[in-house]
Formats: C-alpha cells, structure tokens, sequence
C-alpha cells in the first residue's frame, strides 16, 4: 500500500489560529506549535455517511407548515479537489441564522423574532460530478460581542468531509456586495484577499429560477493529494 | 491547481447539525470490545470550553454497515464530552512502522479558525514506546497530553487548548 501525502495548504490561504481583532481567540488558540503528523491511514481515511441514516434535506423552506419569512434563495456549486476532481457522493451539512439574523438555538439571545417555519438545517450529498444545491431563505445579519457595534456579514455554514480526515472542512458561505465583509475579523483571517474572496458566493442569473428564487453560486475546494508520494 | 477553500470558525451554533445519537458508535450493533472514551476540554484560562464540538475518527476497527468509526459530541457545561465505541488495535503507520492503537480527535468551537487534530493513545500499551507520532514529540513530557487514563471502567483524556500542559496539536 502507497502511503498518501495531502497537499500542505498555500501561504495565507487558511487563517492561523491566532489572530488577536477576533476575541474568541484570545483563550482558545494553542500557543505551542502544531506537531507535523503526515497522513496514516487514520488520517487518510474517514467517515462514510449513507443517505439512508443522514436523510438529505434540501429545501429549508418546506420544514415548516408554512413557508417562512425572507428571501427564497437557490444555493448550488460543486465540490472538487485541488486538482479539480469532482468529490462525488460526500455529505454536506448546512445551516444558518434566519432571515431577522436569528439562529434557532437556546443560546443565541438577540433580539431578533425565532420564525417558526423555519430551522434553519440542511444536508445534501454530492453526485457523481460533485454538484450540490439546496433552497433556502437569505440569512440575516446579526450583532456580536466581538467589540463595538459589531455584526456579522450574512453568512451560511458548511462542513465537509471528503474521502480523507484530513480533508475536513468547516467553512462560512459570505454574500457578495455584504458591506460588512470589511468589517468581519473572522472573514479577514484568511490572510490572502484572493482566498478570502473565494469564500464569497456569486450571483448566478443562470442558477436563479424565475418568478421563485435568486440563485448563488459556491464552489469548495478541499485539500488534494500529492500525486508523488515523499516515501519510497 | 485551485487551492484549498479556507476554513471558518464552526462558531456558537453548530447544534442545529449535533444529533447527539452520533457520540453513540455502537448504535447500529458493533460488535467488539466496547470503549468509552471522555474527558474535558478547557482554555488557556482553565475555564472549560461550553460550546465546542468534539469529534472522532478512528481507522480500526474498520467501518462498516455496523460500526461508522466516526463520532461527534457536544462538550456541556463542564466542558465534558463522551464517546462510546469501539477499542482501536494496532494499525500500519508509513513505510513499515506499527501505529499504537489510537483514535483521531478533532476540536471545533467559536474562537477556532480551523479544526484543531489531536490524537489519544491509551495508557499501558507496549506499543506506545515505539508509536513514530508519539515518538516524535519534543519534548517527551508532552507525549503524556496524548495518552487516555484508565478511569473505572471507561478512559479519560483532558483536552487543554492553550497554556500550562497544553495538548499536542497535530499538523496534518
């Protein structure tokens, strides 16, 4: 068996742990360097999840009796590698504040009305060329204890998995034109601009479906393999 | 090459996807010798760390229809988190290494831009002594952040984030 070697990630395309403008850091952040641990089959392998224990729920707007306040949004893209392999039947989980900027959650307390056709959870799988897409309500800004007067650019969660733990992938899906983008710590520490700017959805006349929903698109990119491994 | 897509914070409100069934791996009728596996995760306060999630992977057994070898927990107001699985044998590191049995643990919360990777050995395997991760830390007093006690009849391994006895962090 072939050991696997996953591509390191490009300067200043991933934040660092520490980055002092956002304040959750501060306590959170290890302060002794990551120990280099390169990919054994623990790391190489990881978790398959069958459709028919994760149920995909593609529409959030049809959770509810009724359909929920905002604005309907159609969101798709793909899923690939870093040399542009699709990533085929991988899970993805999704979810995100409601359209007054309110998660349905016990511990988010801002003032901003709970919607109750609306929870604001989804889970969709990949095909065979990567593609995935679900519908949803635009998310609402909302404020935060980071410092003064701060608010989060609208934003919606994703996490992955790939075919490899190493290829785990937490991530936000931002809007594009946000005024807030400036604004945001957590978006601004990705260092590279150009990556920061991939985590921005687009505007997709194409995708929107018409008289129903605005479509945006984002695509994910996880970590590829080194197609020559370091070890004889 | 399109570069990796960057990573966020998980943040405060990941439970809308926790599904607290999955820190049970035996829920779909493993068969094995059975592992609990717990501990707490705190901050470079010491103060315990309410809203992360905590993950696991683990590559032995091997997944199957009865065992996914993948759990996630949420840590509660003690910081505490809780798998039940499946105890890890020994597993091929690279070239001809032998890994220690082990599983994978990954941190995510509100103040982590990225996953943090860390592993647990257990305390009293032979095969700890000459595991290549475990041997490669620097200095060795830290190999101990890594290594589960037994505790009763279930294993325990705090999970510091930051300052004195602070856990290893693997680079993957």
């Amino acid at each position: 068996m072939t050991d696997e070697t996953f591509r390191p990630p490009l300067p200043g395309t991933q934040p660092d742990y520490a980055h002092a403008p956002y304040r959750s850091t501060h306590a959170r952040a290890p302060s002794q360097a990551l120990v280099a641990l390169p990919a054994t089959v623990t790391e190489a392998t990881g978790p398959r999840f069958a459709p028919t224990h994760f149920p995909p729920m593609a529409d959030f707007t049809a959770t509810g009796r009724t359909p929920p306040m905002g604005e309907r949004i159609i969101v798709a893209g793909t899923v690939t590698d870093e040399d542009g392999r699709p990533v085929a039947g991988t899970m993805v989980e999704i979810w995100q504040a409601n359209a007054a900027g309110r998660y349905n959650h016990p511990g988010d307390t801002h003032d901003a009305p709970l919607d109750p056709a609306f929870r604001g959870e989804g889970r969709v799988f990949t095909d065979a060329e990567g593609a995935y897409r679900f519908v949803t309500i635009r998310p609402g800004a909302y404020p935060w204890g980071n410092h003064p007067n701060a608010w989060r650019p609208s934003h919606i969660h994703f996490s992955l998995f790939g075919s490899a733990f190493a290829q785990r992938l937490i991530t936000q899906m931002y809007f594009p034109g946000d005024p807030l983008l400036d604004l945001d710590p957590i978006y601004h520490a990705v260092p590279d601009a150009a990556a920061r700017a991939r985590l921005v959805s687009r505007f997709d006349i194409g995708l929107t479906q018409e008289g129903y929903a605005l479509g945006y698109r984002f695509d994910i990119v996880l970590r590829g393999r080194l197609a020559t491994p370091m070890e004889a | 090459m399109r570069p990796a897509t960057a990573s966020q914070t998980i943040g405060p409100y990941w439970h809308l996807i926790e599904h607290p069934e999955m820190s049970d791996l035996l829920r779909f009728g493993a068969l094995g010798t059975p592992l609990v596996l717990h501990g707490r995760v705190t901050d470079g306060a010491g103060a315990p760390v309410t809203d992360a999630a905590v993950e696991l992977w683990q590559s032995d057994p091997p997944a199957d229809a009865r065992f996914p070898g993948f759990g996630r927990c949420r840590t509660d107001a003690d910081g505490g988190w809780r798998f039940t699985t499946l105890r890890p044998g020994p597993v091929r590191g690279r070239g001809n290494a032998t890994q220690a049995p082990h599983v994978l643990l990954a941190i995510m919360a509100r103040g982590l831009l990225r996953p943090l990777f860390t592993r647990a050995y257990f305390a009293g395997e032979a095969l700890n002594d000459h595991d290549p991760l475990l041997c490669a830390i620097d200095p060795p007093a830290r190999r101990a952040t890594l290594i589960a006690q037994p505790d009763g009849a279930a294993w325990r391994l705090d999970i510091r984030l930051q300052g004195a006895d602070e856990t290893v962090f693997l680079d993957l």
